[in-house]
């Protein structure tokens, strides 16, 4: 039998590999990806929560999610081609201009 | 009535004031005269006041405001000219007159002449603030004023470089200042702590509420009544220069001579006798006669103890310097003796003669370029007749010759003394008014008699200013008549002090006592006359002698407090700036900063503008948080 505990170790297990995405990874591109890892974990730990306990304000939180997350994508999608066309890079140790 | 005790009260303040908004500008001669007039208003002021004391007897008290109202405690600043407060006004203004006129003169070519003048008239309105007040709070505030302006003033050459002991004895004039200022703050807090067991046990500072309650602490703890009379003895035992307290007075007079003639001679050393005067019915008790008993001996011990140091100092001013100190001993004898009135009466009759004899020395000074060895003067009566004729008056004043101000007053002294059956202290004041004598004069005849030692150093003298002569002739004509009126004095402030009749006994005896001193007062004379008058012979043999060492180094008790106090304090202040204050103190502030500092250099690393890096430390910190959450959730 799959219980929520199932449900719930997935959704760490993925917002690990979301995490160390954003740590290790090096590329924009590749952190937008982590962070939509991050993001998709969190909307499993919802849904799965919302089913066990029967209240609908769980999946509806998903829902927000997604689409929160959908218009993210959208608007740091375009960011990452404009700094794309002005640094011919996505590479961040390559991005590093304001050090302190 | 009351705007009479304003203004002999402010007419000072407002002279200091005006003086003070020149202190940045060259002398203006105008400033001195506004000064002086402004005293002269006060001393208007104050002898109507006292005419109409005199009248009426009727006591004015003025309000002027609240001072401090907290709780149960209500100080205002309040005023009261009565018998007392009235005779010490018209002393202070009439000899602070005189002093201003002479400053005029005196401080002609000094270049913080404008300077001179604030400070001078700063400390006559503190004085008078002292003397006029109604309350212990108020005689404090004075008290503490006329410090910091002594301070001001015997520091006023403050450019002076330090010298060793060896050459002047009172090192430079801000060593002296330092000096005077810090053994007044010794006593003062003997003092405070007077006021504070008064305050604590009657609940009031007005002398009014204070003194009518004394009989009913007597009753239940006498012992609160003689801390409280020590306590505030010991504060007048500071301003007045008596011992263990007294070095500084002779050091003060690195002043300029008015300052040593207004504050270190008639004014403000006489504070102490004020206060026990003005305290006089508490320290009248019966429960603190072991008290007043002890002031007239300490009294009388000073009397003695500085006219022997007077008999062989060769600095003008010192001499000076230590028969105020003598005179002191012998108002405090009094007042210690229950005689209050006589105190006052030499009180006054002393603040005329030897402010009359400073100046006389402020002159020969002047003439002399700030010579002040009375070995390198002699012969100058010649050259100036007008500061001869004064100085001798004076010193015949201070050694109680008929019929000057100082026979009437000290031979009082000495027979309240006989009076009390006290053979010991009488003995011990005739001979120091033998000896008072003998100085006074051996101070006269080398400075105006004999061989013209200056011309050695190439010395012109000349004579003082004439305004300034004839501006000192009241101290002069007073220093001869104030004498006269004592039987009127008496009659007048044992309207407010307690009256002091000699017994039977002493009647009887009266003109024998006053021949004894006199004849030692005469001989005394004859003494310094035989010794000094034709010249000075110098004896190897008795200035290497003991004795004499002994007392031109003032019993060695300026040195015993730099090597017993001051050094070993300096030393242990040495110790404790390096091993505590460098060590503990500045380390542990150099430490608080050295880690804000280093943390900030170490964290700065952080900033390294690399987004990645960021994100690394967010996430340390997001589960840092977490784990701090945890722990505290899991500790409860």
């Amino acid at each position: 039998m799959i219980g929520l505990n199932h449900y719930l170790i997935v959704s760490g297990l993925l917002f690990s590999i979301g995490l160390m995405g954003v740590i290790r990874r090096k590329n924009l591109l590749m952190l937008f990806f982590s962070t939509e890892i991050m993001l998709n974990a969190a909307n499993i730990a919802f849904a799965a929560a919302s089913y066990f306990y029967n209240d609908l304000a769980g999946q509806m939180f998903a829902f927000f999610i997604v689409a929160i997350a959908a218009s993210e994508v959208a608007v740091g999608l375009g960011l990452l081609i404009l700094i794309y066309k002005k640094n011919g890079t996505l590479d961040l140790d390559d991005l590093a201009t304001m050090k302190g | 009535m009351e705007n009479l005790v304003y203004i002999a009260l402010f007419a000072p303040f407002v002279s200091s004031l005006f003086a003070l908004m020149f202190v940045m500008v060259p002398k203006q001669t105008f400033v001195g005269i506004v000064a002086s007039m402004l005293l002269f208003i006060s001393f208007l002021a104050s002898s109507i006041l006292a005419y109409h004391i005199v009248m009426t007897n009727e006591v004015i008290y003025v309000r002027m405001m609240d001072w401090i109202v907290v709780g149960n405690l209500s100080i205002p600043f309040g005023f009261v000219a009565d018998h007392v407060s009235v005779t010490m006004m018209v002393v202070v203004s009439l000899v602070s007159t005189v002093v201003h006129i002479y400053s005029i003169g005196y401080m002609d070519h000094d270049r913080s002449f404008n300077r001179f003048f604030s400070y001078l008239s700063a400390f006559v309105f503190s004085m008078m603030v002292l003397v006029m007040s109604d309350n212990f709070a108020g005689l404090f505030i004075g008290w503490e004023g006329v410090g910091v302006c002594s301070w001001l003033l015997i520091g006023f050459w403050y450019h002076k470089k330090d010298v060793t002991r060896d050459i002047n004895p009172s090192i430079s004039p801000s060593w002296a200042a330092n000096e005077a200022f810090i053994m007044n703050r010794i006593a003062d807090l003997g003092m405070l702590v007077g006021i504070f067991i008064i305050f604590w046990n009657t609940g009031s500072l007005q002398y009014d509420v204070v003194f009518p309650k004394l009989s009913e602490i007597a009753v239940i703890s006498p012992e609160i009544l003689i801390t409280a009379a020590i306590a505030l003895f010991i504060g007048a035992m500071g301003k007045s220069a008596q011992f263990p307290l007294h070095t500084w007075l002779t050091d003060a007079m690195e002043g300029p001579t008015p300052v040593s003639a207004l504050i270190h001679a008639a004014t403000m050393v006489t504070a102490g006798v004020f206060l026990v005067i003005r305290a006089n019915p508490l320290f009248g008790m019966e429960e603190v006669a072991g008290v007043s008993y002890f002031i007239a001996s300490l009294g009388t011990f000073v009397a003695f103890f500085a006219a022997s140091m007077a008999l062989v100092n060769r600095d003008l001013k010192r001499i000076i310097a230590f028969s105020t100190l003598s005179q002191l001993g012998y108002m405090f004898a009094a007042a210690g003796l229950g005689a209050y009135w006589i105190a006052l009466f030499h009180l006054a009759a002393h603040a005329f003669f030897k402010a009359l004899l400073f100046l006389g020395a402020g002159n020969v000074m002047h003439a002399m370029h700030d010579e002040l060895d009375i070995f390198k003067m002699g012969g100058l009566r010649k050259k100036m007749r007008w500061t001869w004729g004064y100085m001798g008056l004076a010193s015949l004043a201070l050694a109680g010759i008929w019929p000057l101000a100082g026979f009437y007053s000290k031979d009082a002294i000495i027979e309240s003394a006989f009076n009390e059956g006290n053979l010991i202290l009488w003995a011990m004041l005739v001979i120091t008014a033998g000896m008072t004598a003998f100085y006074s004069f051996r101070q006269v005849f080398l400075t105006f008699h004999g061989d013209e030692r200056y011309k050695e150093f190439g010395i012109h003298p000349h004579e003082m200013y004439k305004y300034v002569l004839i501006g000192m002739s009241p101290l002069a004509i007073l220093a001869v008549v104030a004498g006269w009126g004592k039987d009127w004095f008496e009659g007048f402030v044992t309207n407010l002090l307690p009256a002091y009749k000699m017994s039977e006994h002493t009647h009887h005896l009266v003109t024998t006592l006053t021949i004894i001193v006199s004849v030692f007062a005469v001989s005394g004379i004859l003494i310094a006359a035989f010794k000094y008058i034709r010249g000075l012979k110098r004896s190897e043999k008795m200035e290497n002698s003991f004795i004499y060492r002994l007392l031109a180094n003032q019993y060695y008790i300026p040195q015993l407090y730099a090597e017993m106090i001051s050094k070993p304090y300096a030393e242990l202040s040495n110790i404790f700036w390096k091993s505590i204050d460098m060590k503990i103190v500045d380390a542990t502030v150099d430490a608080i900063a050295n880690i804000v500092y280093k943390s900030g250099d170490g964290s700065r690393k952080m900033q390294s503008g690399n987004l990645s890096n960021y994100l690394a430390w967010m996430t340390f910190g997001a589960v840092a948080l977490l784990i701090a959450a945890l722990i505290s959730s899991v500790l409860g």
